[in-house]
């Protein structure tokens, strides 16, 4: 099984990392281009409130949000998804019924994953039967880091079970892997072990999704790609605030995986203030006008 | 009793470690002034050079790839060998035409130059290497390096601390040279190769031919594997033929005037640089 | 599932209505622009459509004489004079000058040579702006970077600077020769001469003392002329090694002093355990940077035999983002080739490639009706004997071998006439420095490449060159030690 990094895992150079996301971030994305990536972002952003204050009162309001992202601006999609704790699942499929978008919710003892194997797997099948489309569960970071990568692989293939027909994003915690190496060989983990997706972060730990971190686990689906055939998700999250972030990260799905994976299918944004700047900016190309937040439902 | 009669010495050529006469069979009858003793000193050919060079190229890697320490030990050696060879060069000098102090200066000096350059083998590097502070996430660092393989052809005007000049820091920079000896004064050389012999050089860091300048220049010049051409002289058609041929494969010309080689300032780690080559490396420093 | 979009970039033109170009250049001596005794001029034309852009002064045998003067007066009676702290700070002076209009520059640099602007605007300028900042600093701390030695300036340099990197080239050659306290005449070449004339301007604005700098265009003749001039000390000179040789004659018993940055065919080696992604941009960089217009162009590449497949399937795929087109263009990768000469040699040497039985893969990018183009081309099934294996074509084209051990790619690397740069790629901290030390080469880049910087020395070995330009070793061309 896994247990050494060279006979698994392709090593990375993170200055060779940086210099690529350099010379991808800039990239100048104009005119039509701008305003059709701008739209493609807003599809693909998981609407995402993860607080501990969070109610049902507030989760219906963001549900409202995900279909109504700016009455007031004709012909703009609809978010991927709102993803929520699993107490407030059924609350969100309440009421997102017939919008199309998805009910995802974190599960395995998020943030931290501190919790024994068959009490994430029960996380993970309750909140499946109160009708979550998408589970975010997180790998346990203390096994990964004191070399235990085959507990870390059967507990993500145990989860992928447990989730039945809902999708599976595994959450790799990036911040606290610390290098790319660390990065590239848990994405490679989590694929063979199941995850329909991969993402960042929790967004509870620093940092969280960075551009050479992307990076490194788009080019570990382009490989698993190349070596399955099969497509996996991408999920950045936490730290994506601005549209220009968002296209920018577009600039590098389209680069490394091509334009198969510009698709709210295989890739999401895990945002909560990404959506409104997004619009801002779409109104803006419209109007011509700079935006003022004033303008924009902050729900 | 009968008077017993002088061994006398066979002037060779000095070749991958072995003293072999010239493949030509040509020789020069070299006298001294008094017409007295005569000498046949080997008149190397094209071909003897040929063979030199690919001794020279052979020997280059592995004498560069010396620790600089090791390098310095056997300059040092040279030097020590010589001092005890004292009285030998002392009577070719003499023959040559010095006056008793003038030898013991030359011989003085020879030694004393190895002994500096021996010191130098191990610090020019140090001293003449840089990090450089680039302006990206990079470690720098640029260091001097061997070129090569030197052709020389050896100050004139004297026998032996001419030549002694120019092989100690080429050779203290790792280098493996092959120098023409002085055509007017050549005695000294064999016995100098004589002394590298017993100083465990390597065979091939050091060949040393003897012969005509006029016959043989063209050809230092023009190999296409020597990587520097280094002439000591003042005439102007040489050093133009030199500077001409070093074009053929962008040698690195290097000249001395003839000059007096006993002063203090014809030593330096200049010399040294001056058959180096500049090598800068570049890594990321990351995680 | 949702539907795949195709996401194409907009066009992201950099606007040239901030430039101030002229529609004919003179020369530049004695501090003022001058007419040339010749009364010839020629065009230089934007190579990627063919449109003329300006057209500039060629100047014979006598201007080149009136420029020498300037500068052997200007050397006499002003620059050799004056305290090194002051000559210092004119040069810091042009930096500010040149930064501050470094978009106008980045903008005439890509119309007149082809480059894209995301090259002109983040490497060239700003380097030639780096490289004038680090020079300024030492002219007033010489004694420091000659242990044991005083430098003094050699007199009048002759400086003649090659067309892929116009002028970046000019500002390595000018500021360590204007710190160490020589004047000098340079001559652009004959396709590029756009941002020298310009540096001319902003040198003029700086105030510096006429004669200190002449910049005279012209073609061959011109350099010809400067090379031969009996009241020239020095020559630097960057471009091609025929040419090189050719000055190293010329030169011979002149008692000339000179610095050659000459050709080169570099290898690229890349080991099992490298990390592939960055090596398939490293192996991009290497190559296609300015078109392969690059002496220190990584085109020969040498894969480990284990993850051949593997990194050539993924360069052809990195090969198919690269964006080929309009220079101007923000987004572009490729720009156009420098000249129909230039492209006919490329040409040249491609057929030569098929010919001699290589296997060819090329982008499939379109290119531009108008102009010189040539797509980014690499090649496989080719090995040492190969004429595109030995000999530099400055184009975007790439050989590739396989290679299986350590010795036998550096007994490869080695194979060559050439020893300008070289590159590895590994993971293992020892196997980079047995392949750095080993190989022949005057700048190694590990797990990198084409990477500059003023403070680090660049030249090359055996038929590369003599002498380094950058960093401390970057001064020792431009004095004599006494």
């Amino acid at each position: 099984m896994v247990k050494s990094k060279n006979s698994t895992s392709q090593v990375i150079d993170q200055i060779g990392t940086q210099e690529r996301v350099a010379r991808l971030f800039s990239r100048s994305i104009k005119k039509e281009s701008k305003v059709q990536a701008l739209h493609l972002a807003l599809s693909m952003i998981d609407l995402t409130t993860l607080e501990g204050k969070d109610s049902s009162g507030k989760v219906k309001q963001l549900c409202y949000k995900a279909s109504h992202l700016h009455d007031s601006f004709s012909g703009l999609p609809n978010v991927a998804a709102i993803c929520v704790y699993p107490t407030m699942v059924p609350v969100a499929k309440k009421a997102l019924e017939g919008t199309g978008i998805n009910v995802a919710s974190v599960a395995t003892a998020f943030p931290s994953g501190m919790a024994d194997l068959q009490a994430k797997l029960d996380e993970v099948k309750s909140v499946v039967e109160d009708g979550a489309d998408e589970v975010d569960m997180v790998i346990s970071r203390g096994e990964f880091l004191r070399g235990e990568y085959e507990y870390v692989s059967d507990e993500i293939a145990q989860v992928k079970e447990a989730c039945g027909n809902a999708h599976l994003k595994v959450i790799l915690e990036t911040g606290e892997l610390v290098t790319l190496d660390n990065v590239r060989l848990a994405s490679d983990l989590a694929m063979e072990a199941g995850a329909d997706f991969i993402k960042t972060s929790t967004g509870k730990v620093s940092p969280a999704a960075t551009p050479s971190v992307v990076l490194t686990m788009l080019e570990a689906i382009k490989d698993y790609q190349i070596k399955t055939g099969k497509k996996i998700g991408m999920k950045p999250a936490g730290g994506i605030g601005t549209a220009k972030q968002a296209v920018q990260y577009l600039v590098m799905i389209k680069e490394t995986l091509g334009n198969d994976w510009l698709s709210p299918d295989l890739f999401r944004f895990g945002a909560s203030s990404l959506a409104n700047d997004v619009l801002m900016q779409i109104v803006k190309q419209s109007t011509g006008h700079y935006q003022s937040k004033d303008y924009f439902s902050i729900d | 009793m009968s008077k017993r009669i002088d061994i006398q010495k066979t002037y060779k050529l000095f070749i991958d470690g072995k003293f072999p006469r010239t493949e030509s069979g040509r020789y020069i009858k070299w006298t001294d002034s008094n017409n007295t003793t005569v000498v046949n000193i080997c008149r190397g050919s094209r071909k003897d050079f040929r063979n030199a060079m690919v001794s020279a190229r052979k020997a280059s890697r592995s004498w560069a790839c010396r620790t600089a320490y090791n390098r310095a030990q056997i300059l040092y050696r040279i030097g020590e060998i010589l001092e005890g060879r004292r009285d030998q060069f002392m009577a070719e000098l003499t023959l040559q035409g010095l006056t008793k102090k003038q030898t013991a200066s030359e011989i003085d000096q020879s030694i004393d130059r190895f002994i500096y350059y021996a010191g130098w083998a191990d610090k020019y590097q140090q001293v003449f290497s840089h990090v450089n502070p680039v302006s990206m996430p990079y470690f720098n660092f640029t260091v001097p390096e061997a070129t090569g393989v030197v052709a020389a052809i050896a100050p004139n005007d004297t026998s032996l601390l001419g030549m002694v000049s120019i092989i100690a820091p080429v050779i203290a920079g790792g280098n493996s040279i092959v120098i023409l000896a002085s055509e007017s004064f050549p005695l000294c050389s064999i016995t100098f190769a004589e002394v590298l012999h017993t100083s465990d050089v390597p065979a091939g860091a050091v060949n040393i031919l003897t012969g005509y300048r006029s016959e043989l220049i063209e050809h230092f010049s023009s190999h296409m594997d020597v990587n520097a051409i280094l002439y000591c002289g003042d005439n102007g058609v040489d050093k133009k033929l030199v500077e001409t041929n070093a074009a053929l494969n962008v040698k690195h010309v290097i000249q001395f005037p003839e000059q007096n080689w006993a002063k203090d300032e014809h030593q330096s780690p200049y010399h040294i640089l001056k058959c180096q080559e500049t090598k800068t490396t570049w890594h990321p420093i990351g995680v | 599932m949702s539907k795949t979009i195709k996401w194409e970039y907009s066009p992201a033109p950099e606007g040239t209505d901030r430039i101030q170009l002229k529609e004919q250049y003179d020369l530049f001596i004695g501090g003022k622009f001058v007419a040339p005794k010749s009364r010839q001029y020629f065009d230089t034309i934007n190579p990627s459509n063919e449109k003329k852009i300006a057209q500039v002064a060629d100047a014979d045998q006598s201007d080149v004489n009136r420029a020498v003067a300037s500068a052997k007066k200007a050397y006499n009676n002003v620059w050799s004079k004056m305290a090194p702290k002051e000559r210092g700070k004119y040069i810091f002076r042009i930096a500010r000058l040149l930064q501050e209009r470094a978009r106008e520059f980045s903008v005439i640099e890509t119309l007149d040579g082809g480059k894209p602007i995301r090259e002109s605007r983040d490497v060239d300028v700003p380097l030639s702006v780096a490289h004038f900042f680090y020079y300024a600093g030492w002219a007033d701390k010489l004694e420091y970077a000659f242990p044991g030695r005083k430098a003094k300036p050699i007199g009048v340099a002759g400086q003649i600077i090659p067309w892929n990197f116009p002028l970046l080239m000019a500002a390595w050659k000018l500021a360590p020769a204007l710190a160490t306290g020589n004047t000098v005449v340079l001559k652009p070449a004959e396709t590029t001469p756009l941002t020298a004339v310009k540096l001319a301007e902003i040198i003029q604005e700086a105030d510096l003392p006429p004669g200190i700098v002449n910049i005279i265009t012209g073609t061959e003749k011109t350099g010809q002329a400067i090379v031969n001039h009996a009241d020239i000390n020095k020559i630097a000179f960057t471009g091609s090694t025929e040419v090189g040789k050719y000055i190293m004659k010329a030169v011979a018993g002149s008692g000339k002093k000179y610095n050659l940055e000459l050709g080169g065919k570099a290898a690229n080696i890349i080991f099992e355990d490298a990390a592939i992604d960055q090596a398939v941009e490293g192996i991009i960089n290497s190559i296609f940077f300015n078109q392969g217009h690059v002496c220190c162009a990584g085109s020969r590449l040498y894969v480990q035999e284990g993850i051949a497949d593997e990194v050539i399937s993924k360069l052809q795929k990195r090969m198919e983002t690269l964006i080929v087109g309009d220079p101007l263009d923000k987004n572009t990768d490729i720009g156009a080739i420098n000249s129909k000469m230039q492209l006919d040699k490329i040409k040249m040497y491609v057929n030569l490639g098929l010919d001699e039985g290589g296997s060819i893969y090329q982008s499939s990018c379109s290119l531009p009706k108008k102009g010189y183009w040539h797509a980014p081309t690499i090649f496989t099934d080719v090995s040492q004997s190969n004429r595109i294996v030995q000999e530099e074509i400055f184009g975007p084209v790439l050989a590739i071998q396989t290679f299986r051990t350590v010795d036998e790619v550096i007994t490869k690397a080695n194979n060559s006439p050439y020893g300008l740069s070289g590159g590895v790629w590994t993971d293992k901290g020892s196997k980079i420095f047995k392949v750095t030390k080993d190989i022949r080469a005057g700048v190694i880049w590990a797990n990198t490449f084409n990477k500059f910087d003023p403070a680090s020395p660049f030249g090359g070995y055996k038929e590369s060159g003599i002498g380094s330009e950058g960093g401390i070793e970057g001064l020792s061309d431009y004095v004599n030690l006494v």
